[in-house]
């Protein structure tokens, strides 16, 4: 943890109500994100016990199983999820736009929005991740046949958790990560878990701190758990009862609805404060401005969802139990490259995180006190537009002279650092030679190159083009990596359909 | 009253005993009151190696205090609730395992050790009504008895030393017996996915099962026996995926151990920890809840969120450590440069309080961050 963030929450301690660590928004927000509220029963391998779902506040639907250990009933349950989720989806395959690639040479085609689903926690994107390993390999034939949008829901369902796991993303997101994300709370991370102390400490209620509201929310019969995990004393005081009493009801076609009926309201009983906190936390994520890179990391989102959707129309199979060697590092290489590409383009976007960096020496903000705009480096074969300026800092620069610098303002231009000088007052002077950035020509456009006066910030961190790691063909896996593959763990078989599920 | 004056209905002899009782078993049976101590299992013995600094749970557990009542009477009631449906489905999954006199299991744990499966085994059920001793002298004499080479003991009773107690573990696992090696074997229902389960759990099966390879090395070295005849590699048995196939998979406890050892090894030297509590410590759950309280606060605990997870009185130890940075967690803790209070960090950041010397580096760099945040804040167009 940072010390900055740290300090955040130590304030947070002393003022009884949770501090701002961010001034804008760091993830999209869609205008009708589908929210989902998953429960599991305990004790079962992901065994879905109720859902409530839906795109805006006063439009939940509940989805409830009433007998979560019988297998049938919980692909009955899978079928009635897809008819929210599979529309809730086909809304995005409607209008697509060109994209230049290539450097304009091509376009490209994809959809101009995407779908974005929401759960409270972490714990509720696992559920979902399960929920689609557990049904992608189905088929709607052979020995269990299930309804054919049940491995479709299987595939999206992965392609989601699996987006999720990318930093940057927005196309499924736990609201505790996204709430974190913005302010830091007077409790620990662990607790920073519970979605309502987690709120009570951003939004606390008229008349009580942060500290008070969390207090209230971490009592299950005030409050009850966010889910998927339930509260052991409402299983056993509440729902075994409420099943057993369905389970013995058979017989009596009235009997049973009413039964269902109970369950319905036990169930909806402890899903709806979570809704509510769901969207009392969109909304104050809403208030934010969003950063001004958000919208580039959401069209990768987008072509993602593009790409998916291109993978399923053309009869492509469901995502593998495992990658494969070559598979895995592309997997490893892609998520270390989006980690630090969503690190800097967070700092660039806003200074309470670039003061995180500039607490640890990766940045530095000072006055542009000398520039030299129209200089032209003449030593090479041809004369190319170097400017420099000189900057006064008074925060300490750790970075030796030669280090390339970049600045948020004007991110495609480098800067380097040819001479540091200290100066009176524990000050420090910076001479800055500029590259890129300017255009082609031997004289700079106005405010391509820092005035005189102006207020800069300098860093290490760079949101340049990082390009992508070469990587053989899976049937090339060098023999150090086991060789090309010849299992079956990494593709799918049929025989996953006829895997038991109690 | 500077005199002590035998007072009608108790004799100055007995308050002169109570003064001598100084042996540390006796000490904690005062701690703990008027009650039998809290028994111990594999479960509460693992997570006393949650956190090994903590004095206040090293006296209360070696104790055996009622920490569970203790905390409801002080107003902090634990939540360590089981859900029935997971009692219910590990019950029936145990048994399904153990079914057919261990035929599946024998065949699940020998392949998974690479030994071939052999035609048949002995199944032992040491489980019983007895009473405790003789149950546990019945899985001594089985256990260290040299028998045929495959053999699979159910239920055996295992004892350790916890505090100077005896304690006696009634553990669900199966010890088996296979190509003169035993491994402990751990049947849990927690599902094994794509070959991966949650960590947490396997973790919390890990230093359980630890406790059972302490336990059952130790019975061998009493009778003479080489303890490294029981494996480091304990075998868990959790369903495979969403069905109820189980699998078998290895867990090397190895370093589990190590941290056990060195526990136990400190609740053995309770009486160091005991000599800086006051004399008159109790944590008696009959007593009054403000001597409660107030006692509590007398033995220093080292309360961590992860402690909530674990320990059950928790909540009381983090309302304690309210406005301390290492209630937030430790992380916090260093990144504010350990300095350990929420108002002396917001002190040296805004500059109120001049620092000591061995604070300097810290005050310096929470002052910077202090700046830097309120600059941010102020929209600063940096």
């Amino acid at each position: 943890m940072s010390t900055l963030r740290a300090l955040a929450k130590a304030q947070a301690v002393a003022t009884g109500v949770a501090q701002p660590v961010a001034t804008v928004r760091h993830l999209h927000l869609a205008e009708r994100p589908l929210v989902l509220v998953p429960l599991a029963l305990a004790g079962e391998a992901n065994a879905p016990l109720a859902t409530l779902v839906g795109t805006a506040p006063d439009t939940a639907r509940l989805l409830v199983v009433p007998q979560p250990r019988n297998r049938d009933q919980r692909f009955r349950f899978a079928a009635e999820l897809a008819t929210v989720v599979l529309p809730y989806l086909a809304r995005y395959h409607t209008v697509s736009e060109a994209v230049p690639v290539d450097r304009g040479r091509d376009v490209r085609h994809r959809y101009v929005d995407a779908p974005q689903l929401l759960v409270p926690n972490p714990a509720g994107v696992t559920f979902l991740r399960l929920l689609g390993r557990s049904t992608r390999f189905r088929r709607p034939d052979g020995e269990h046949p299930v309804h054919p949008d049940v491995p479709l829901l299987g595939r999206w369902l992965t392609f989601l958790a699996e987006r999720a796991e990318q930093p940057g993303s927005s196309a499924l997101v736990a609201l505790t990560d996204a709430l974190t994300l913005h302010w830091a709370t007077g409790q620990s991370t662990v607790e920073d878990q519970h979605l309502p102390a987690l709120l009570g400490w951003i939004d606390p209620p008229a008349g009580s701190t942060g500290a008070q509201a969390a207090a209230r929310a971490e009592d299950p019969r005030v409050c009850p758990p966010a889910g998927p995990a339930t509260d052991p004393d409402f299983d056993n005081r509440v729902l075994a009862p409420a099943i057993a009493a369905y389970a013995r009801t058979e017989d009596d076609p009235a009997a049973r609805a009413a039964a269902y009926a109970e369950l319905e309201r036990v169930l909806r009983d402890q899903l709806a404060p979570t809704w509510e906190l769901m969207w009392r936390g969109v909304g104050l994520l809403r208030a934010l401005p969003p950063g001004a890179r958000v919208a580039a990391r959401w069209d990768g989102d987008k072509d993602a969802f593009t790409g998916h959707t291109e993978h399923l129309d053309a009869a492509g199979g469901p995502q593998p139990r495992r990658d494969g060697a070559v598979a895995a590092a592309v997997r490893l290489h892609r998520l270390e490259r989006a980690l630090a590409s969503y690190a800097v383009q967070r700092a660039y976007d806003d200074p309470l995180v670039m003061a995180e960096h500039r607490l640890t020496g990766e940045a530095f903000v000072g006055d542009v006190v000398l520039a030299d705009p129209k200089r032209v480096d003449d030593s090479g074969r041809r004369p190319v537009l170097r400017p420099r300026i000189q900057v006064v800092t008074t925060e300490p620069v750790l970075v030796p002279a030669g280090t390339t610098l970049f600045s948020p303002a004007r991110p495609a231009q480098k800067a380097k650092v040819v001479f540091l000088t200290p100066a009176a007052d524990g000050k420090t002077e910076v001479v800055l030679e500029l590259s890129g950035g300017m255009g082609r020509g031997l004289t700079a456009p106005p405010g391509t190159v820092p005035e005189v006066g102006e207020r800069l910030c300098l860093t290490t961190l760079s949101d340049g083009f990082l390009p992508a790691g070469a990587f053989p063909a899976p049937e090339e896996t060098p023999w150090t990596h086991g060789g090309p593959p010849t299992s079956t763990a990494e593709r799918p078989t049929d025989g996953d359909a006829a895997e038991d599920w109690s | 009253m500077l005199v002590d004056r035998p007072r009608p209905g108790r004799t100055g002899g007995e308050r002169l005993s109570w003064r001598i009782v100084t042996s540390t078993a006796q000490r904690l049976a005062a701690i703990r009151g008027d009650v039998p101590p809290k028994r111990h299992n594999a479960r509460t013995i693992a997570a006393l190696s949650g956190n090994p600094g903590c004095a206040r749970r090293a006296v209360l557990d070696g104790a055996g205090v009622d920490k569970p009542k203790l905390a409801e009477r002080i107003g902090f009631p634990a939540r360590f609730g089981q859900s029935r449906f997971a009692i219910a489905r590990g019950n029936a999954f145990e048994a399904q395992v153990k079914a057919d006199g261990g035929v599946e299991l024998l065949r699940l744990v020998a392949q998974r050790l690479g030994v071939p499966v052999p035609q048949r085994a002995d199944w032992t059920d040491l489980g019983g009504d007895d009473a405790l001793p003789d149950r546990q002298e019945r899985s001594r004499r089985a256990l260290t008895a040299t028998g045929p080479d495959a053999a699979l003991f159910d239920h055996p009773l295992l004892g350790l030393n916890v505090a100077g107690q005896r304690v006696y573990l009634e553990p669900d696992l199966v010890a088996a017996r296979l190509g003169g090696r035993f491994h402990v074997v751990e049947i849990k229902s927690f599902p094994v996915i794509d070959g991966q389960a949650d960590p947490a759990k396997v973790a919390a099966a890990a230093i359980q099962s630890a406790v059972y390879v302490l336990a059952l090395r130790e019975l061998l070295a009493g009778q003479g026996q080489d303890p490294e005849l029981v494996s480091h590699d304990v075998v868990l048995v959790c369903p495979r995926d969403f069905a109820n196939r189980p699998m078998a998979s290895l867990l090397d406890v190895r370093k589990q151990l190590l941290v056990l050892r060195r526990q136990l090894e400190r609740m053995a030297r309770l009486d160091v920890l005991l000599a800086a509590v006051p004399p008159d410590f109790t944590a008696d759950p009959a007593a009054d809840t403000t001597t409660l309280t107030a006692a509590l606060r007398t033995v220093e605990a080292r309360y961590a969120p992860e402690c909530l997870a674990t320990c059950e009185l928790a909540y009381f130890c983090r309302d304690e450590a309210r406005g301390h940075t290492g209630a937030l967690g430790r992380a916090v803790r260093e990144a504010l440069g350990g300095v350990e209070e929420v108002s002396e960090v917001l002190a040296l950041a805004t500059g109120e309080r001049a620092a000591l010397p061995e604070r300097a580096e810290a005050a310096a760099l929470l002052r910077a961050a202090a700046r830097l945040r309120a600059d941010a804040l102020a929209g600063d167009p940096a």
